[in-house]
């Protein structure tokens, strides 16, 4: 008897193949993989940082201290979550859960090769964008509810920056799109096949690194948790997994970030000899060393001196490179 | 009473906002708070509040005998503890008439401009991270850490030192400090080109620094402040050129200065000392006279009645030592002029106008060592 004649098989089948099944699974992989990931990119941060400043970064856990931020996941769970007082409660707990939906939800449309994509969809960049937009309301009911003026300076400093650096980074992104036409993820790695956007488009690809490293609040634009003058920023008052939260959303947002300048710029999944999975995953893990590297190599800028940069310098740039781009594809 | 003013409810919903910056900050070295009053990020007011780690090392002074006051003086500012001590050493000299002999004043000069560098390391490399470059801090630290040890072998403690005394030092440099103080000078010769790469020429570093916390030459000679931030002013003051003591007339080296009076001038004066100070040393091993390292001295001195002013250069500035003595073996009085102190007050002249950041960056530049500013 053949065993796809019984029809509850046939049902579980036909569920198989639906786009909920899918979208259950990739959620479930998400779910298991960004944790994992962020501990993974906490220890690269740490050995990164270490190597660059002649010490050899963790060592005691585990070899060569691969299990230090495990440790450090079940220190931080075992921690009370303390909430001071005269805070506003209801804002306080929700900040650090609405920090991490953006750091989920931007896997979604992110295709890493022809076949692994959670969902593909029409406006998957704008997705991506958009959400990422939500993390600085985050940031900002953190700041203000946790009643501490350094918190609240930190805040007040991310709406600020975010805003700011949020124009470059999609004029930058539509210099590609009006290339490619189309805001799916995997039509635009099809467009790469043969050269790469980065060739076509050097300045919009710088542009959209420092503008995404200012999104994520990296150093040199860490300004918003400024260690050296407000102790740390936005989560000064978080303790515990509400603090770990922020850092989870942290790097995961930078690992998103790295993707999107993998998918718009470095070809997506296309190089030679390996399979396209294992390209994906090592130029964004090349895109974050070099994040890294900057970070440890460069002082912060003053607030004013970001704001100059994002506002006299990215934007001319890239809306003067966005013109170009369009004369050239209209002449063409 | 202490005078600690906390955020008022009168200033709560004014534009204007004070800022406790401190007691507990990443960047404030220890416990220093500092009062700001902030128009946005842009700062009115600052006040310094001190007093925090005040340890009464003065009046202690009036408890106990000369010898043992020694430990005390590398406590006040633990930075340059082997300069204070010497310091402190030469003041009783000076009232008691002690001679100290020529190999003794040279070993004292070698370990007090090794201390001097491993403060200005501190100095320095803490200024870049305060404005948020963490790696220069571990790197400047790194080659502290060689004059650590180098000074471990002979003092036998690596911080606060109580390696000289009245008429001497307490043991004679064995070749294992000779050879690897050689070593240590070549090594950090061939760093200077990686600090230059990683922080001199680090456009973001020139940006935060130039024209921040402009102390002009008239400031600094009002507020008496001293060391690399005075002469970062423009103002070619040392102690050890201009009121010479020790070994220091003997020997060839330079006063770096700069004219902006800026934090980057400050940071490049600190630099350039370190060169300095490596010539020095140099010039002391190649020279380092024979004979004993301490004169013959009583095992507890009595000074005769009166009192000696001496002054040195610490590696923050001008450091003032007034010992009063009543004839007995117990000093009258001991006071120490904290260069910090002076430096840290031209702060509330400077900061007002500047970004919270620089407020960071100014005083990072200006190297204060809080418990030298308590004492």
């Amino acid at each position: 008897m053949n065993i796809t004649q019984l029809p509850y098989i046939k049902d579980i089948f036909a569920f198989m193949g639906s786009d909920l099944m899918a979208a259950v699974i990739g959620l479930l992989i998400i779910a298991v993989f960004v944790p994992l990931n962020v501990a993974f990119l906490v220890l690269v941060e740490r050995k990164v940082a270490g190597h660059i400043q002649l010490r050899p970064g963790p060592m005691e856990v585990g070899p060569h201290g691969i299990l230090q931020t495990l440790i450090d996941a079940v220190k931080l769970l075992g921690k009370e979550m303390v909430t001071p007082g005269m805070t506003d409660k209801v804002l306080f707990f929700l900040a650090p859960i609405l920090v991490v939906v953006p750091a989920f939800v931007g896997w979604v449309p992110i295709s890493f090769s022809p076949i692994m994509q959670i969902r593909e969809m029409n406006v998957g960049v704008l997705l991506i964008f958009s959400f990422s937009s939500i993390s600085i309301l985050s940031i900002l009911m953190a700041g203000w509810s946790s009643n501490n003026k350094y918190s609240l300076i930190g805040a007040v400093r991310a709406v600020a920056q975010n805003v700011a650096y949020e124009i470059p980074l999609l004029l930058s992104t539509m210099s590609v799109i009006i290339m490619t036409n189309t805001f799916r993820m995997s039509e635009i790695v099809n467009a790469q096949s043969s050269v790469w956007h980065i060739l076509y488009q050097p300045v919009a690809a710088i542009i959209f690194i420092i503008a995404t490293t200012a999104e994520c609040n990296r150093a040199p634009f860490d300004l918003v948790e400024a260690e050296s003058e407000l102790v740390s920023g936005f989560h000064t008052e978080y303790t515990g997994m509400r603090f770990s939260l922020f850092f989870l959303a942290e790097y995961t947002n930078m690992v998103i970030a790295a993707s999107m300048a993998t998918v718009l710029f470095l070809g997506g999944w296309f190089g030679p000899f390996f399979p396209g999975l294992i390209w994906f995953v090592i130029k964004v893990y090349f895109l974050i060393f070099v994040v890294m590297w900057v970070r440890w190599t460069y002082p912060r800028l003053r607030f004013d001196q970001l704001m100059n940069f994002a506002w006299k310098v990215l934007i001319p740039i890239a809306l003067v490179n966005l013109l170009i781009t369009a004369i050239v594809l209209k002449v063409i | 009473m202490l005078n600690i003013k906390t955020i008022d409810d009168a200033t709560v919903n004014q534009r204007v906002y004070q800022l406790n910056l401190g007691p507990q900050h990443p960047s404030t070295h220890g416990v220093m708070h500092l009062l700001v009053t902030l128009d946005g990020e842009v700062v009115i007011k600052i006040e310094p509040i001190i007093g925090y780690s005040h340890r009464g090392h003065e009046k202690m002074a009036e408890n106990r005998i000369y010898e043992q006051f020694l430990p005390n003086p590398a406590r006040m500012d633990y930075l340059s503890g082997m300069i204070f001590n010497h310091g402190y050493c030469m003041a009783v000299e000076k009232l008691c008439g002690i001679e100290v002999p020529r190999r003794a004043e040279y070993i004292r000069v070698i370990t007090s401009e090794l201390n001097r560098i491993a403060s200005h390391f501190i100095g320095a490399m803490d200024y870049a991270m305060g404005l948020g470059a963490i790696t220069p801090f571990l790197w400047g630290w790194d080659d502290r850490e060689q004059i650590l040890d180098l000074l471990e072998g002979i003092a036998g403690s690596r911080l606060t030192y109580s390696y000289g005394r009245f008429g001497g030092v307490r043991n004679d440099i064995d070749q294992a400090f000779y050879n690897g103080t050689r070593r240590f000078i070549d090594r950090l010769r061939g760093r200077f080109w990686d600090y230059e790469n990683l922080i001199n020429q680090n456009i973001i570093f020139i940006k935060r620094s130039k024209g921040v916390g402009v102390i002009s030459k008239e400031d600094a000679l009002t507020y008496g402040v001293t060391g690399p931030s005075l002469r970062g002013s423009g103002v070619k003051y040392d102690v050890r050129k201009n009121e010479p003591y020790s070994a220091y007339p003997e020997f060839n080296f330079e006063i770096p200065t700069r004219e902006a009076g800026d934090c980057l001038a400050r940071y490049q004066v600190r630099m350039a000392e370190i060169e300095q100070s490596l010539n020095i040393i140099e010039q002391a091993l190649d020279h380092l006279p024979p004979g004993p390292v301490r004169s013959k001295v009583p095992r507890f001195v009595t000074p005769p009645e009166g009192e000696c002013y001496l002054t040195f250069e610490s590696a923050r500035g001008a450091v003032g030592f007034y010992i009063v003595s009543d004839g007995s073996r117990i000093p009258y009085r001991i006071k120490v002029r904290a260069p910090s102190f002076s430096n840290l007050f031209a702060m509330t002249k400077i900061c007002p106008g500047h970004f919270l950041a620089d407020v960071i960056a100014i005083f990072g530049s200006i190297d204060v060592t809080v418990p030298e500013i308590d004492r």
